[in-house]
């Protein structure tokens, strides 16, 4: 339940030397409390550098990034403090796991927070039961866990901290269709029990179109759309021109179009295209 | 923070240094430093000094890089020349004070030799490409092998360190900004509490190495890797006319510094 807004973020890695690379030029944007909003761009467009600069683990070189009103990068003690606020989940967020128990892991944002040992234990149960990490997990290593289980206790070692922004660096990479579907199901269940706003890097289309309120694209280190899912792939073409995939749903659609068949409205998910192909009579 | 690690970086380049035979330029290496130790007076000082700085222009090395390596060293430059400054006996520069003229060109001498030790030494790493510095050595070492020295697994094993030492820092960068958004605090604290604070970042580190390894067994025996028995190489080392010059110059030179010795110069 925070609310973010970013004023003409600009970072270049290395500055003033040969090897000077402008990451990210000039970003500004607000993410009102709540919002379920995906970030879509290739490889090193930029998303990553951005949401590292949501909880000032990179200074931004210029620009400012403001977390319910306040200036993150203030002084020392916000710059921690927004750690607590803005929870962030990278890649491969299971290589993070070290401590000898479950539950001590997912324990360890809320003891760098400072807490009671009450109420720790009391966010652990409550971030475990929101992932699906059952009870009789907790005392075993999390090194013994399957990748997606460990998948999911890296992801509640951060929702333990009960951030009002969660963003997650493409949370399902890597895994099997049935423990991506539980990991969307999980970070949305969080999302309608905490009102948190959600931002998630994905390079699933299908995913994207289907679950978030709104898109924003990067491409070379600019925000090239920003729009609802209806606005962003109502305009296929230009996500092709940038590089990236378009959902299944508005694949099919574009090539039917071209052959001539005329399909009404933005096509994204397997629904819509239904409904579209019932509109010209096909089915 | 990490990335700024410039010990036995390679520079890619294409003169005469760099074409070299990697054996010469290790062998080379080794009669500089024994000509290092040798020189004694000033003149076979000045002389070594002239040829490192010979080699540093033949090789377009900056004298930047240089100073920039020798950075880490600094301390134990600063150490030895205060010990030998201090601990001289002699002809006190003032009289009643502890410094001696002898002290002096002591600690110069002493300065001068480490600089230059490392100097040299830089000079082999940054115009010979790791794998290449450990072809040279496996075949340089292959006369232990007689008694059963494993110098191939030797060598592989630090061309394999070499290999991982930049994937090692990226990986400690990734886990040490996922757990600093997990809150953890890496520069407060005392010497105990910042010592703690590592475990976060070493466990994951260790886990991922081990994986890592294992990985990389794997795929080495799948492409039916089985030891140096019998092993074929993409590069074949070979030995040029100007293999031979640069150690004849090199032995050389560590005669004359020999000699120069003999007269105390």
């Amino acid at each position: 339940m925070s609310e973010l807004r970013v004023e003409a973020l600009t970072h270049t890695y290395s500055a003033g030397t040969p090897f000077e690379k402008t990451a990210i030029e000039n970003i500004s944007l607000t993410i009102p409390s709540g919002q379920f909003v995906g970030l879509l761009g290739h490889t090193g467009s930029g998303k990553s550098t951005f949401i590292q600069h949501l909880n000032a683990l990179l200074k931004p070189t210029g620009g400012t990034v403001y977390v319910d009103g306040e200036d993150i990068n203030k002084d020392k003690k916000s710059r921690r403090a927004v750690k607590n606020k803005v929870g962030l989940v990278f890649q491969y967020p299971e290589y993070q796991l070290f401590e000898e128990t479950v539950f001590a892991d997912i324990a360890f944002g809320p003891r760098n927070m400072g807490l009671e040992k009450a109420e720790i234990e009391q966010r652990v149960r409550e971030a475990a039961h929101f992932v699906g990490v059952e009870e009789e997990l907790m005392e075993r290593s999390p090194l013994e866990l399957s990748g997606g289980q460990k998948r999911r206790v890296a992801i509640a070692g951060v929702i333990a901290m009960r951030p009002g922004i969660l963003i997650l660096d493409e949370p399902t990479a890597g895994l099997d269709p049935a423990g991506c579907r539980q990991i969307m199901d999980n970070i949305c269940t969080y999302r309608r029990e905490s009102g948190a706003t959600v931002i998630i890097v994905s390079h699933n289309m299908d995913d994207a179109a289907r679950l978030t309120e709104r898109l924003i694209v990067f491409d070379h280190g600019h925000i090239a759309m920003d729009g609802s899912p209806e606005e962003i792939f109502s305009k296929p073409e230009k996500l092709v021109e940038i590089g990236l995939a378009v959902p299944q749903a508005t694949r099919l659609a574009m090539a039917l179009r071209e052959k001539g068949v005329a399909l009404e409205g933005a096509v994204f998910t397997h629904g819509q295209l239904m409904a579209a192909l019932k509109g010209v009579g096909v089915c | 923070m990490l990335k700024d690690v410039t010990l036995g970086q390679y520079f890619p380049g294409n003169t005469v240094t760099h074409r070299l035979d990697p054996r010469t330029k290790i062998l080379l290496l080794i009669l500089l430093i024994v000509a290092i130790f040798m020189a004694g007076g000033w003149v076979g000082n000045g002389l070594m000094i002239a040829v490192t700085a010979v080699c540093m222009i033949v090789s377009r090395i900056k004298p930047r890089s240089i100073f920039k390596g020798l950075k880490p060293m600094l301390f134990i430059i600063v150490f030895t020349s205060a010990l030998n400054l201090f601990y001289t006996e002699g002809t006190p520069v003032f009289p009643g004070w502890i410094i001696t003229w002898e002290g002096l060109e002591r600690s110069a001498k002493m300065v001068l030799r480490i600089v230059l030790l490392i100097t040299d030494t830089f000079l082999l790493t940054y115009t010979t490409s790791p794998i290449a510095l450990t072809d040279g050595m496996e075949r340089l070492l292959s006369p232990l092998k007689k008694i059963r020295v494993p110098v191939h697994e030797i060598t592989m094993m630090i061309s394999m360190a070499l290999r991982f030492i930049p994937t090692l820092i990226e990986e400690t960068d990734k886990i040490m900004s996922a757990q600093k958004a997990r809150g953890a605090d890496f520069e407060t604290g005392g010497l105990v509490k910042r010592a703690k604070a590592l475990i976060p970042i070493l466990v994951p580190l260790f886990v991922s190495s081990f994986r890592r390894a294992d990985e990389l067994a794997v795929a080495m025996e799948s492409r039916c890797y089985h030891g140096g028995e019998g092993r074929t190489r993409m590069k074949q080392l070979r030995f040029a006319p100007r293999d031979l010059w640069a150690l004849l110059l090199g032995a050389a030179l560590l005669a004359g510094v020999i000699v120069l010795r003999q007269f105390g110069l």
